[in-house]
């Protein structure tokens, strides 16, 4: 097991070397850089910036040396912890991005975790009583909930909301928590205007868990083991639970790595929407603007976060999966 | 424990027992039309048929572990628990009356040992489970009794055995673990669904002896499940022979295979190859034609179709059960008509 984890954080390190790579490649394809836009956005407003301010700006950022130069110079700072600093922001990537991904780890977290709470039961009841009302009733919501795009419910969520309780869903903070810290009242600010989100992000989620639990689940309902702890005496709930749920979360549970990335990236459109000071804007804002050094760092730990959720999952795996734990030696 | 007069009083008796499966689409299939079958302590019935005759549907039957769309609509399952009999077929299936019953007092053991063990448990996890519930053991003693369990299945190391998984086994090996699971809690009734159909035969005559001393041991009933008439006669005490949901032949094993009664007991028996010199060799002769779906079946004795003696009444009336010999009996309307004819 030692032996499988450590071959893992070596193949780790090689598969985010190669990714820096292309990630940094890819965030200069389009032509131009964060000066170019950054003059198109003045000359659009009718500024004029003096030709030599640019050319020293750009010199000073190294940005017309070529690719690899750039690329060696990124890489040696990461490994400096210096992620470099926003055009944009004109402010350290480092301070910027660490608020950004608490509250889009915090906010998804809790999303995942009421996917969870919602899906298992749904899932295990559509299976166990297939083709009944209440299996029916699970797989329309669950179509329902797959079919509307998030943004989609979020609008309908905020419009619902002003008409009938008058009130503004949108942030995760009052004004007046926005910089504070954590205290109870932060905390309870925070689940007031959280609940929205974790609830439009959960949706979409849930309904897929819910098809793929019990279609996992109507499979492992087949098998012979089945029978055999029917045939113990054992009580329908806890046959049930205890050996064909148990088997059905197995592909669950080596997914569950690819989590971590989408806590991340996967709220974009609705954060926008809600307005919630999470990493997702901040990247496609980044990306637009060609901010490089923003986008980069917010690319690379986002694909920092993919290879460790999936050697979570394959740990995971390993130790609830017998057959793959002993396969591996 | 010895062999008592009392033996002879039947631990289970199945009285006209029918099983109909329903579906959404279709009309109700019956796959089981009339069963009766009595099991004795200390003795072994063989139910033989063909595939899909009914034999393991009527071997759930028993233990009620049947789909949710199957019903007993007719006949009787009469378990005799000691303190009086309980008719398993009016039992809720899911019910504490009958779950005390399974596990406890029959409990089965499977053709597939690899699919109907769980894959990511322990051997001694699953054996240890049944110890807990209906002997109220903790975790520790059960495991002992496990441990000793495997050792008596001939499951060699059973210390360290009883951590493996059921893939990390032979074949052989996980069914010995089965029966050990099956044996945990001394049940007085074994039902075995072809346990031998999945391994090969060394390994299948390894089973059949052991089923066969733990039998000496247990003193307990058995219902033998198989197509295979040689592992039949090895273990088995009394037969019955199905065919497509009827029991058609039942008796005495070395009396119904010296003298098979029901064209249908006759014809498997002739279907059989023996050993022989090549001058005395004779052609197998099969039975022709193949099973109806049970859709088809005659509304008299099923086999009429395929009966090489088929006459008048075998199409429409159902035949009674007749007795051949002391405990021998068959659902033909040959021996009936002989009988009359000799009347006459």
């Amino acid at each position: 097991m030692v032996q499988f984890i450590i071959r893992r954080l070596i193949a780790m390190l090689l598969t985010l070397f190669a990714i820096s790579f292309v990630a940094f490649a890819i965030i200069q394809l389009p032509p131009g850089d964060y000066l170019t836009s950054y003059i198109a956005s003045l000359a659009a407003t009718g500024d004029q910036v003096d030709p030599r301010v640019i050319e020293n700006l750009r010199a000073q950022y190294g940005l017309g040396e070529p690719y690899l130069v750039q690329y060696w110079k990124w890489l040696a700072g990461i490994l400096q912890g210096n992620f470099g600093s926003s055009f944009e922001w004109k402010r350290p990537v480092t301070e910027l991005i660490w608020g950004r991904l608490g509250n889009s780890i915090l906010v998804e977290g809790l999303a995942v975790i009421v996917m969870w709470f919602i899906a298992l039961p749904i899932g295990i009841y559509a299976a166990v009583r297939k083709y009944s009302l209440g299996d029916y009733l699970a797989t329309v919501a669950g179509f329902i909930g797959l079919a509307v795009p998030n943004f989609l419910f979020a609008l309908i969520l905020m419009y619902l909301a002003y008409t009938w309780f008058g009130t503004t869903l949108g942030g995760l903070f009052s004004p007046e928590f926005e910089t504070a810290r954590w205290s109870l009242p932060r905390i309870w600010d925070f689940f007031a205007h959280a609940w929205a989100p974790v609830l439009v992000l959960a949706t979409g989620g849930t309904a897929e868990l819910i098809r793929i639990l019990r279609a996992n689940l109507l499979d492992e309902l087949k098998k012979p083991y089945v029978v055999t702890a029917r045939a113990k005496g054992l009580p329908e709930w806890k046959v049930i639970l205890k050996y064909p749920v148990r088997l059905a979360l197995n592909p669950l549970i080596s997914t569950i790595g690819w989590l971590l990335p989408a806590l991340v990236s996967g709220s974009v459109i609705v954060s926008v929407v809600m307005n919630l000071p999470t990493a997702g804007p901040m990247l496609l804002r980044s990306l637009t603007t060609q901010d490089m050094y923003l986008a980069g760092a917010i690319i690379l730990l986002l694909s920092v976060l993919t290879v460790i959720g999936t050697l979570i999952s394959d740990i995971l795996l390993a130790l609830i999966d017998p057959r793959i734990r002993y396969g591996a030696k | 424990m010895p062999q008592t007069p009392m033996a002879a009083k039947p631990l289970l008796t199945i009285n006209d027992m029918s099983i109909v499966f329903s579906s959404p689409d279709e009309a109700d299939i019956e796959a089981v039309r009339q069963v009766d079958l009595t099991l004795t302590p200390g003795k072994t019935l063989a139910l033989v048929g063909e595939s899909g005759c009914g034999k393991s549907v009527t071997a759930r039957a028993v233990l009620r572990l049947l789909d949710r769309n199957a019903k007993i609509p007719s006949g009787k399952i009469l378990y005799d628990t000691g303190a009086g009999p309980v008719d398993i077929a009016r039992l809720n299936s899911d019910s504490l009356a009958m779950r005390a019953i399974r596990g406890a007092e029959i409990s089965m053991i499977f053709q597939e040992p690899m699919s109907s063990l769980s894959p990511v448990h322990t051997i001694g996890d699953q054996i240890d489970e049944i110890i807990v519930l209906h002997d109220r053991l903790n975790k520790k003693q059960a495991r002992e009794r496990t441990i000793s369990l495997l050792d008596q299945v001939g499951v060699p190391g059973a210390r360290d055995r009883a951590n493996a998984y059921p893939f990390e086994l032979s074949g052989g090996l996980r069914q010995r673990a089965m029966i050990a699971m099956a044996l945990a809690c001394t049940p007085k009734l074994l039902i075995a669904d072809e346990p031998t159909t999945a391994l090969d035969v060394t390994t299948q005559a390894q089973i059949l002896d052991l089923l066969r001393q733990l039998q000496d041991d247990f003193g307990m009933a058995m219902l033998f499940i198989t197509h295979d008439l040689g592992v039949v006669a090895e273990i088995a005490d009394e037969i019955a022979v199905m065919y497509l949901g009827d029991v058609v032949e039942q008796g005495d094993v070395y009396e119904v295979f010296r003298a098979p009664k029901h064209p249908y007991t006759q014809a498997l028996m002739n279907s059989v190859p023996r050993l022989m010199r090549k001058a005395e060799r004779q052609r197998l002769t099969p039975i022709k034609g193949t099973v109806p779906s049970p859709k088809d079946r005659p509304n008299g004795c099923a086999f009429t179709s395929r009966c090489p003696h088929a006459f008048g009444p075998c199409a429409e009336i159902r035949p009674q059960r007749t007795m051949v010999s002391t405990g021998h009996t068959a659902r033909c309307h040959l021996l009936t008509h002989e009988k009359a004819e000799a009347f006459a």
